[in-house]
């Protein structure tokens, strides 16, 4: 059984219909990119696989593990093992990332049937993930996402998806307002993370985080379809072509 | 001018009893205080909404209450749970009677009063006839008037000069209706001397389903370079009234660190009024409020610059659900001498439900050419943005809904200067959230 399964999946925001019959099978330990350009409809697909209120399911259907994914709140699908990397991750003054990252982890692991962690064994682990994936522990102290550089949401967003252990990753244009050093370092955590078990769909409007991140097939979408699916050798394609000739068909 | 005769008649009413009883035993001066006092309350009857202060404060309600004075009861043995755990010393009244019993005022330092009114005016009769006759009462402040007319005890604080107090004095007023309503009024005096320093701690407790209102009145004053650190929790009874007035007399070189928290009552007001009279004064008037139901929380201040170069900074914020109704009324005036003032004023509302209503005042008034004053008010909602980017991370809505309100609220409560009172108060915002799920399931 593929990990997710995407139907001839239709939706809209309010009156405007922006996804048009997507179909995308993820087998467990894959890694996907949709590359696509602007208003192709990459941040949809992210925000109606994630739960987001506001987007409305108009026609066909998402499996994830076989299971009818479009049914589930967003905290369900978390805790089932569905992460969504954010694009612009979210700043909540007054709420410290421990606090949060501690009450996020315990509910997962309690959904599945794990002990939850107390205040200290949560740090010793979040502390380790950190060092491990090479970016460093101080964000804990601080407020979510509170004034952190862009770099710094990214690799908060690494740490979040490390401690979670996700079965799907999403990753929406996570490279975008990153310089070259951030990128290495955040797409470094993010090839730690990659395991048979452990899928992952790489939403992004450039190729270069697939210079660091290589994937296994690469999509393209437009017009709120996917218009043509590859290899990794496809991603460079459309650096040297750009999406011209998609943009053309889409319309 | 027919209907204010009737919101006054029945106190006017319970006056003529208890002067009766009173003649015997409080001296001539505080009689005659009272009967002013009663005079100009009689002029003027209950606020109503035509009276500007209390414009978005109805209290038709309490006027139908039908309110007997509260006689003294049997003292209780025991604090209520709800009391919060702070160490120090601790003086406790019941229907605004003193209670010795429970209260800790054994070990306290030379030059630290802390008794009941009652006590200090057999002890000090002539220094309390001043300090009671220094502010006449006005038409403006009617509530004010009925409590100096019907006040039965309250408390005395006085701090000699250069005391540091390490320990805070915590302040309980336990209210008990057991069968009809009843009314008491306290009357305290705080005196903090030149150069000292001191942290209170008031407690407006009572049980759930009792029906009484707490009427309190205070006058503060801090003398030259002293600090008061001023914390006041409401958490009455879900049946209770509770109006306070706050009088602020602040010297030059003052810190006066005020929160107010205020959880409980069916209606509540909590009133300051804080003259700056000196320069190097920095006063702080900061407060928190979470309402539900149909409860009708208000938060008024007035912030009167008298004497130039000095800070005043206040910020309330508040928690509003269901049919709840909030009102902040902030006025800041700035004399004509009072240069170089530097005044800022904040409230900020988050309305958790379509029908919870808030309704916002500040005003600034200013006569000198050379301030830095503002304020500002929001009234918002909780982000949607911010619930979903919790939930994405598998915490529960309604959790991340509590995660973003105690964020809010605790964002003021951070400028409580003594830890101990500080987490105690996030504990009851705490308690607030967690006892609101319950009602939830």
């Amino acid at each position: 059984m593929p990990l997710l399964e995407i139907k001839d999946l239709h939706a809209r925001v309010e009156d405007k219909t922006i996804l048009e019959g997507i179909n995308l099978t993820i087998e467990a330990g894959e890694i996907h990119a949709i590359m696509g350009p602007n208003g192709s409809g990459k941040s949809t697909l992210s925000y109606v696989l994630s739960g987001r209120e506001g987007y409305e399911v108009t026609g066909g259907e998402v499996l994830y593990q076989g299971v009818d994914l479009l049914q589930m709140a967003p905290e369900i699908r978390a805790r089932e093992g569905v992460f969504l990397a954010f694009q612009y991750p979210v700043e909540i003054p007054g709420v410290a990332t421990t606090t949060f990252l501690k009450a996020a982890l315990n509910a997962v692991r309690k959904h599945r049937g794990e002990a939850e962690l107390d205040a200290m064994q949560f740090v010793k682990l979040a502390r380790a993930k950190a060092t491990s994936l090479n970016i460093g522990d101080d964000m804990l102290k601080r407020a979510i996402n509170t004034g952190f550089s862009g770099g710094e949401k990214k690799r908060a967003e690494v740490l979040q998806m490390a401690l979670l252990e996700p079965r799907l990753a999403i990753l929406d244009e996570t490279d975008s307002g990153l310089d070259i050093d951030a990128l290495k370092v955040v797409a470094g955590g993010v090839n730690a993370l990659r395991s048979a078990d452990r899928s992952m769909l790489i939403i992004t409007h450039y190729q270069r985080l697939l210079d660091f991140i290589i994937p296994d097939h690469v999509h393209v979408l437009a017009g709120g379809r996917i218009v043509k699916s590859g290899g990794k050798e496809l991603a460079l394609e459309l650096e040297e072509k750009g999406y011209g000739e998609f943009l053309g068909e889409a319309a | 001018m027919a209907k204010k005769k009737n919101t006054s008649e029945p106190f006017v009413e319970q006056f003529a009893e208890l002067a009766l009883a009173r003649k015997d035993h409080e001296p001539a001066w505080l009689l005659a205080l009272r009967q002013d006092a009663l005079d100009v309350f009689q002029a003027t009857g209950l606020p109503d909404r035509k009276t500007e202060a209390w414009k978005y404060t109805n209290l038709n309600k309490l006027s139908k209450a039908g309110f007997a004075p509260a006689q003294p009861l049997r003292e209780i043995d025991s604090l209520p749970i709800s009391i919060l755990p702070v160490e120090g010393y601790r003086i406790v009244f019941l229907n605004g009677y003193f209670q010795p019993a429970l209260s800790l005022l054994q070990s306290l330092p030379e030059g630290v009063i802390i008794e009941s009114l009652g006590a200090a005016i057999t002890r000090e009769p002539d220094l309390l006839e001043s300090q009671m006759s220094h502010r006449s009462p006005s038409r403006d402040m009617p509530l004010s008037a009925l409590n100096s007319a019907f006040s039965e005890d309250g408390l005395y604080l006085r701090i000699a000069p250069g005391i540091k107090l390490e320990q805070p004095i915590h302040i309980v007023s336990i209210g008990q209706a057991d069968e009809e309503p009843i009314a008491f009024h306290m009357r305290s005096y705080f005196e903090i001397g030149a150069g000292a320093s001191v942290d209170i701690l008031e407690s407006h407790v009572g049980r759930d389903g009792d029906t009484y209102f707490s009427n309190s009145v205070s006058e503060i004053s801090i003398e030259k370079d002293a600090r008061l650190g001023h914390y006041r929790l409401q958490d009455e009874s879900n049946r209770a009234f509770n109006i306070g007035l706050a009088n602020l007399d602040l010297a030059q070189g003052t810190f006066y660190n005020g929160f107010g928290l205020q959880v409980g009552s069916t209606l509540a007001r909590n009133e300051i009024r804080a003259r700056i009279g000196g320069e190097g004064i920095e006063c702080c008037i900061n407060g928190a409020y979470l309402a539900s139901g149909t409860q009708h929380i208000d938060n008024t201040t007035f912030v009167d610059h008298a004497e130039a170069g000095s800070t005043s900074r206040q910020t309330f914020k508040g928690v509003l659900d269901d049919q709840a109704k909030g009102v902040f009324q902030g006025k800041v005036l700035v004399e004509p001498n009072a240069q170089k003032t530097d005044g800022h004023q904040l409230s900020r509302t988050l309305l958790l439900s379509r029908s919870a209503e808030m309704d916002c005042k500040p005003e600034l008034e200013i006569y000198a050419d050379d301030v830095k004053c503002s304020h500002g008010a929001t009234v918002g909602e909780l982000e949607e943005e911010a619930i979903f980017y919790l939930r994405t991370r598998g915490i529960d809505p309604v959790d991340a809904r509590d995660m973003l309100i105690e964020a809010f609220i605790a964002d003021v409560t951070a400028e409580i200067s003594h830890q101990t009172i500080r987490e105690a108060f996030d504990r009851v915002v705490h308690q607030w959230l967690i006892d609101g799920q319950e009602v939830l399931t």
